[in-house]
């Protein structure tokens, strides 16, 4: 349980750590505190977009203990003492990440809005299942909206870095 | 694309790419200024009401609370996009119009705060009855939404070109259809935000606008600045789709807040106040009535048509002329009457979505051919080609067609959906259909009066030579000018594209471009750009004669290299050589480029509107499987065969091909803003508003025709509008080719198509 700050007003507050792509960093918020806010205002990764804060859209999603969410719908207390991945840390050095590179290259990027949701859930499954057919990436990809692309160029990208993907990378990297 | 090109008709690398990849790229909501302050705008709970009084006192008092402004701390000088009906003002001052109008706003601290201190602001209503139906707007005794406006016309439209009479006289067959549109919303993913600076007279407003130059102007004029003095910068956008063309009240909520606290204020809309502010998609009510010969050639039309603008005007002049205005492009016939009438009701304001004012029209008019058709026993793609506008033809309405590869694209779209294979063999519950489109390449026109350049360009070349940046007004929302622009610029230097930089929509450090609207920016910015950098090969072809001693004239530059045309085997010279030798001796290497748009059009009354250099066509096929039990349509597979001239980025077109057609689709099945009989939103949400899913698209083949614009740089056109406006008739059609049920109002929802299915079958309705 995070250690609880009374201020002047006998408002509580939270401290909380969180690992965000690899760093522990340390923060006092309120109880309502969204952790998509968190990243974006205390730690300025504002490459988590905000688009609907209903969990409709997918543009803040993250990836929290690996697994892909909607980090508006997440409160930062939630989150605490757990390990998140923003699309910032997807690609390790200035070198972008294959899925980066494969949206980059198939034109699934037009607006960009969607594009880090996107990426980090198109990351998510080809973790999981690197090489997933058509109907398992749309079906991965079916909660982040893309107003741009019809989603063609997207599902293109996702199943070429599946294609490019040889096994033998895959169970060395598992 | 030919042949001989280096940098153009290639895919090339998206210019901003890496930076949206990686979440670098900043949005204007992800902007942060030291000491910035935060703002929301407090709107009407009420469709139509009185404001008796404002008490914003208990709202100053909460600690936080920065400002708080009504219309009385705000010009009152009425504003809009169109200048034939400026109707807005940045607060309401005497009463509320729609469930959602500007009443009051705050700067405070933190976001939590301005909701907070949005609770405390009291305002007292007299609620009035309301207009929510645009079919009773007119009507004797309605409420008056403007006084100014009497039985709520807003616009007025009734045009006549030939003789319709009497070619409906000599007409074999006549019939008469009336469908139902809807209204629809743009829904970028990115919410409109601004962040408003106000210091030493000077206005710098950071914002997701799809044109720096129109909000310059109309936010100068609203305060009284000089448009020096007003400094407009767009971040990345993330999409517009005709909705972020016009300044909103966070704009100029924005700016007073700004200057009452001496700070930065970042104003911004959630998902439920974008639906309220709008500015999507008309609901226009179509009667059509159409006279054809035996063969199924058109004679006449008359478009009779009423549309819901909601509140204020927005674009809604325009979109209503261009409702009627675009319906004689796709197909040739010399006799044409257009009737329109948009009203005022209380909801929220229509205007420019993708397709601006052609789609709903489109979808009537290619359900209504595809009836007379049926009743004449032609072939829905046999009554098009007999029909379809042929090159260099003009339109009865005053429209120069120049290109125009309509009848290929037919053909083409017949080949390889396997048309004549499928039509009339499918089993019941799977249908065929087809629809054709067109669309401007750019408006004729500015969208107030002025003789501003459409586009013009800058191009400065590093002092060594590696680098080109060029300046352009031309607004990048996602669509892939910043790219796009950059190749055709390295292409007429003779450059190359990874050495290319840009800065653009800045109104300050760019040269003017009326932005992105009407699918303008790849010929006319284009054209621009163009022009810029070919006076860029001039003078690095003129310097480089000196250093190779070879006449300028027998020189030529590709890649950035310096070769002699006359001499394959003399010794090239680089760009970056030349270009530093320029430098040195010269100064600055600098291109500059222009683009008028010659004039366009008849003199009748409305006829600017819908004029441009070119226009694009496309032909869409698409086959669907019905589900007889729910009425359930599945969009199985698209073909869609554009003509769109010559193409600079493949990728990227065929990327505003899917997209143009995304949105066709969420059009033509599921989305529509829905409102409860008080005129509020039922669906102001991601989740209530339809918008399709990557598993709700179909398998959609994009394809091309050849095809060479004269008036567009190196033959190109429109691509990035023109899909939307098939798609909605296209999925009726092949509905109606499914079941034999004509569906006649947008969307196509299962429920409909269900009942409809089950009045056939109970033999109450004949189609």
């Amino acid at each position: 349980m995070s250690q609880v700050i009374t201020d002047k007003h006998g408002i509580q507050h939270y401290m909380i750590t969180i690992n965000v792509n690899g760093d522990d960093y340390t923060r006092v918020v309120k109880a309502n505190t969204l952790l998509v806010n968190v990243l974006r205002d205390e730690l300025d990764l504002t490459g988590t977009k905000k688009g609907c804060e209903l969990g409709d859209c997918g543009s803040c999603t993250i990836l929290l203990e690996n697994k892909p969410v909607d980090s508006c719908m997440i409160l930062a207390i939630e989150a605490d003492g757990k390990e998140i991945t923003t699309i910032e840390g997807i690609a390790e050095s200035s070198e972008l990440d294959k899925v980066q590179e494969a949206f980059i290259n198939n034109g699934a990027i037009q607006c960009g809005y969607c594009t880090p949701g996107m990426i980090i859930s198109a990351k998510a499954l080809l973790t999981r299942n690197p090489h997933p057919n058509e109907k398992e990436v749309r079906e991965a990809i079916a909660g982040n909206l893309c107003r741009c692309t019809g989603f063609v160029n997207i599902v293109k990208a996702v199943l070429k870095v599946s294609e490019e993907t040889n096994d033998k990378e895959v169970i060395s990297n598992e | 694309m030919s042949k001989d090109y280096a940098v153009i008709g290639k895919n090339v690398p998206k210019i901003d790419g890496r930076e949206k990849a990686t979440g670098a790229a900043k949005y204007a909501g992800d902007l942060k200024f030291p000491n910035m302050l935060f703002g929301k705008i407090l709107t009407s709970p009420h469709a139509h009401a009185k404001i008796l009084s404002i008490d914003t006192s208990e709202a100053e008092k909460l600690p936080g609370v920065k400002a708080v402004i009504t219309h009385k701390d705000v010009p009152a000088l009425k504003y809009g996009i169109s200048p034939a009906r400026w109707d807005e003002n940045i607060f309401c001052i005497d009463k509320v119009r729609f469930v959602g109008d500007k009443v009051a706003a705050v700067a405070c601290i933190d976001e939590e705060t301005c909701y907070k201190a949005l609770k405390l602001i009291k305002v007292e209503y007299e609620v009035l009855p309301a207009v929510l139906d645009a079919l009773h707007a007119m009507d004797e005794g309605a409420p008056q939404v403007h006084d100014e406006y009497p039985r709520n016309i807003n616009t007025e439209i009734h045009q006549n070109f030939g003789d319709l009479d009497k070619a409906m006289a000599e007409a074999h067959y006549i019939r008469k259809d009336y469908f139902v549109g809807q209204r629809t919303y743009q829904s970028p993913i990115e919410p409109h935000s601004a962040v408003s600076i106000w210091k030493d007279n000077k206005l710098t407003i950071y914002s997701s606008t799809q044109s720096p130059h129109y909000f310059q102007y109309y936010i100068a004029r609203e305060f009284g600045l000089k448009m020096g003095d007003v400094r407009i910068i767009k971040p990345f956008v993330g999409g517009g789709f005709g909705g972020k063309l016009e300044p909103t009240g966070l704009e100029f909520a924005g700016s007073v807040l700004a200057k009452l606290t001496g700070r930065p204020v970042r104003t911004f809309y959630d998902r439920h106040e974008m639906f309220a502010h709008n500015r999507g998609r008309h609901k226009v009510y179509m009667e059509l009535t159409t006279g054809v010969d035996k063969e199924g050639k058109i004679l006449g039309v008359h478009a009779n048509f009423v549309s819901d603008g909601g509140a204020y005007t927005s674009l809604g002049v325009a979109t209503s002329y261009y409702a009627g205005g675009l319906l004689t492009l796709t197909y040739e016939f010399e006799n044409y009457k257009f009737d329109m009438i948009r009203v005022y009701t209380n909801l929220p304001a229509c205007g420019a979505q993708r397709g601006h004012g052609a789609p709903q029209p489109k979808y009537a008019f290619e359900s209504h051919l595809d009836n007379i058709a049926k009743d004449l026993g032609i072939d829905p793609l046999e009554i098009r080609l007999r029909n379809a506008r042929q090159p260099n033809t003009v339109t009865i309405n005053d429209f120069g067609i120049n290109s125009c590869e309509l009848t290929a694209c037919l053909e083409k779209a017949a080949d390889i959906s396997g048309w004549r294979e499928k039509k009339g063999n499918l089993p019941k519950g799977r249908g065929i259909g087809i629809a054709t489109g067109s669309f401007v390449s750019g408006a004729g026109y500015p969208i107030y009066r002025n003789d501003l350049p459409q586009s013009a360009a800058m191009i400065k070349v590093h002092e060594d030579g590696t680098a080109a940046t060029l300046y352009t007004g031309a607004v990048d929302i996602g669509q892939g000018s910043d790219t796009a622009l950059c190749q055709m610029a390295a292409e007429a230097m003779g450059y190359r594209y990874e050495n290319m930089k840009i800065i653009a929509a800045d109104t300050e450090t760019t040269p003017h471009d009326f932005g992105a609207y009407s699918s303008r920016q790849t010929l006319m910015s284009g054209s621009a750009c163009k022009q810029a950098g070919e006076e860029i090969k001039k003078q690095i072809l003129d310097i480089a004669s000196t250093i190779m001693s070879l006449p300028p004239d027998d020189l030529d530059c590709r890649l950035g290299i310096i070769f002699s045309k006359s001499r394959p085997t003399a010794k090239t010279i680089t760009f970056e050589e030349a270009a530093r030798r320029f430098f040195v001796l010269r100064g600055p290497l600098l291109g500059r480029g222009v683009y008028h748009v010659p004039r366009l059009g008849g003199t009748f009354k409305g006829a600017a509107v819908a004029t441009s250099p070119a226009y694009s066509f496309c032909a869409q096929i698409s086959e669907v499987q019905i589900d007889e039990e729910t009425g359930e349509v599945d969009v199985c597979e698209v073909w869609d065969v554009h003509d769109c001239g010559q193409v600079i980025n493949p990728m990227q077109l065929h990327g505003q091909v899917h997209g143009a057609l995304y949105m066709g689709v969420g059009e033509a099945i599921w989305e529509e803003v829905l409102f409860d009989d008080q005129g509020k939103i039922q669906n102001p949400n991601l989740g209530g508003y339809m918008l399709p899913t990557a598993l709700d698209m179909p398998i959609v083949h994009s394809e091309l025709v050849e095809s060479y614009e004269p008036a567009g740089p190196w033959g190109v056109k429109e691509v990035g509008e023109g899909a939307t406006n098939p798609t909605m008739g296209c999925f009726n059609n092949a509905i109606y080719d499914a079941m034999g049920v004509r569906i006649d109002s947008l969307p196509l929802t299962y429920e409909k198509v269900w009942r409809a299915m089950k009045e056939k079958r109970e033999g109450k309705k004949e189609v």
